[in-house]
């Protein structure tokens, strides 16, 4: 199967479509054929030229959802176009949280498996070959389906350059919906947008994340007090995030974001597998761990073999200082 | 209320893991534990059975083996029961397999709500609590930070980018718990006593009338093709604090002009 017809799904957010979804036309793009996105809301008119500019043809317009979330209905529209024959050989989801839904609801309805945290896409033969990074990012699993098409990807945040063409904007053609039933039963009553100072996690040029070591939620503050000094954001580990001492749209790693900031700053954490995978390709990393075996150090650009509540406290009193 | 919730028993995440040279499946011998993010979709769906005055706790798990350890692990928590899936026939499934499968497991348990972790700890797919509730033809409400039943509704309070989404469905429906979202009990000494006996049934792919061609590797439609090393990250320079470690990581910052 050569690869003809690639969809992406193009998410918006604040307006415009998200990055990874950029990240993902563009190196759609660079594997040849048709590149066309999909999506939904009330904003996908605007986003025609973005998404134009940066390599896809068309927009399938699922439109507005009514307040439902996005899993059951956009499936739904993009099993109706393949049912239809219109369908394309490849379908890559950003790994969002509505993109995964998506995409598991669409597996279901056409058939297809899934291959899931994707960092490379690659041509092969008769196909694409997908790259997953393992045991935290220490190795590079390739993969690929064995079946008939679309084969669907869900790929990871920054796997990909977002690259402009200067290309037209696409054509906005209607893709409604059909009736979903149950499964669509799911609303949205209210949305609070939770009040954000500094870069966002996955955007920020540096990244001070916190960890266990930390040994408390209150001491969290000092990771944000220094996040704010540095002019960036800040994270965490896994295991405060399951500890409850922060929100989970702060976890960094394998089961929360993928970043890749100028510096990347880990404070009291071990470097469990799980949050390697989310940093270690980060352009520097400064470890900061009172155990000197932790395995975060074999990753470390500079690590500070010490304690987090004394290194800490006189880092941002020297930042200050700097005024 | 009838509250099922799927559990996965895995490989210690603590030990290292390794993939079979032969099949690239996840080599998955020795003792499996209740995967971690698990724990809190049991003691989410004990508080719920509680709060609706009384109802039956399930757990519907996929493991090879005849593997019950993890299940034990919350049936001492507070689960009444089990449902296991254990055939030859299952290694190498995919997420799109393990979901009809369970799917199968969970229409026999006809519950009102289904609770499931976001992903797992070790394959963290991600999908297969959304692919049961396409095929069981339910709603579904995945990254739930806080839950609760509201006569026959469950309002939720999704994650988002920028911060979370009331949502209100319908039961039943599957919902799926991100860690943190309440404190997992420590098994109680009576609790792992009385797990001993609650009942685990044993159920084969032919048991629950899954095509056995949709299931195991031939039934993914994809694999493996090649395993490599990453290209590793060289050490840097590592120094112990001796008080003055903070103006190390002002002179790097410096270097980097981030300062």
């Amino acid at each position: 199967m050569s690869v003809d017809k690639i969809w992406v799904l193009a998410e918006v957010a604040d307006g415009a479509p998200i990055t990874t979804s950029l990240e993902l036309i563009s190196h759609a793009r660079s594997l040849g054929g048709t590149v066309e996105a999909v999506a939904y809301g009330d904003g996908t008119a605007a986003m025609a030229p973005t998404v134009g500019e940066y390599g896809a043809t068309t927009v399938h317009d699922v439109g507005d959802l009514a307040g439902a979330l996005p899993g059951a209905p956009v499936a739904a529209a993009i099993a109706a176009l393949v049912a239809a024959g219109n369908g394309p050989d490849v379908i890559l989801f950003p790994a969002t949280y509505d993109g995964r839904d998506i995409a598991a609801r669409l597996s279901v309805k056409i058939d297809r498996p899934v291959l899931t945290n994707v960092v490379g896409l690659t041509e092969g033969d008769g196909g694409l070959v997908s790259q997953h990074a393992i045991f935290g990012g220490s190795q590079i699993l390739s993969a690929r389906f064995t079946g008939e098409g679309p084969h669907i990807f869900v790929v990871r945040a920054k796997s990909f350059a977002a690259e402009p063409t200067g290309g037209a904007a696409a054509a906005v053609v209607a893709a409604p919906a059909p009736d979903t039933g149950a499964t669509n039963a799911a609303k949205i009553v209210a949305r609070h947008v939770e009040e954000r100072i500094g870069p966002k996690l996955d955007e920020a040029d540096v990244v001070v994340s916190g960890g266990r070591g930390l040994g408390e939620k209150e001491q969290y503050a000092l990771i944000e007090e220094l996040a704010t000094l540095l002019h960036g954001a800040a994270g965490a580990s896994r295991a405060i995030v399951d500890a409850g001492w922060v929100p989970y749209s702060h976890q960094v790693g394998q089961t929360g974001k993928t970043v890749k900031p100028t510096v990347y700053m880990a404070c009291g954490i071990s470097g469990a597998t799980q949050h390697m995978v989310g940093m270690k390709n980060s352009k520097n990393i400064v470890a900061i761990n009172k155990d000197q075996d932790a395995p975060i150090f074999s990753v470390a650009d500079l690590g500070i073999v010490g304690d987090v509540h004394k290194v800490l406290p006189k880092l941002i009193e020297a930042l200050k200082a700097r005024g | 209320m009838n509250v099922v919730v799927c559990v996965k028993q895995i490989p210690d995440p603590a030990a290292p893991g390794a993939l079979d040279p032969g099949t690239k499946n996840l080599v998955r011998e020795g003792k499996l534990i209740l995967d971690d993010s698990d724990a809190y979709g049991v003691e989410m769906a004990l508080q719920l059975a509680d709060a609706a005055g009384g109802g039956d706790v399930t757990l519907v798990s996929m493991a090879p083996n005849g593997e019950t350890s993890g299940l034990r692990t919350a049936l001492a928590m507070g689960a009444a029961k089990a449902i296991l899936v254990s055939d030859d026939s299952l290694a190498g499934t995919d997420a799109l397999g393990t979901a009809k499968v369970l799917a199968a497991a969970i229409r026999r348990a006809e519950p009102d709500l289904i609770l499931a972790a976001t992903e797992s700890t070790d394959g963290y797919t991600g999908t297969t609590p959304v692919q049961i509730a396409e095929l069981l033809g339910l709603p579904s409400v995945t990254f739930a930070k806080k839950v609760e039943i509201s006569g026959a509704s469950v309002k939720v309070e999704r994650q988002t980018e920028t911060g979370y989404d009331e949502v209100e469905s319908p039961l039943p429906a599957v919902v799926t718990v991100t860690a943190g979202v309440v404190e997992p009990r420590y098994p109680s000494f009576k609790g792992i006593m009385a797990a001993k006996s609650k009942p685990v049934d044993v159920l084969t792919v032919a048991d629950l009338g899954v095509d056995a061609g949709q299931v195991g590797a031939a039934g993914a439609r994809q694999e493996i093709t090649d395993v490599a090393e990453a290209e590793a990250r060289s050490a840097g320079d590592i120094v112990v604090d001796e008080g003055e470690g903070y103006q190390r990581v002002i002179e790097f910052l410096e270097q980097l002009k981030v300062l």
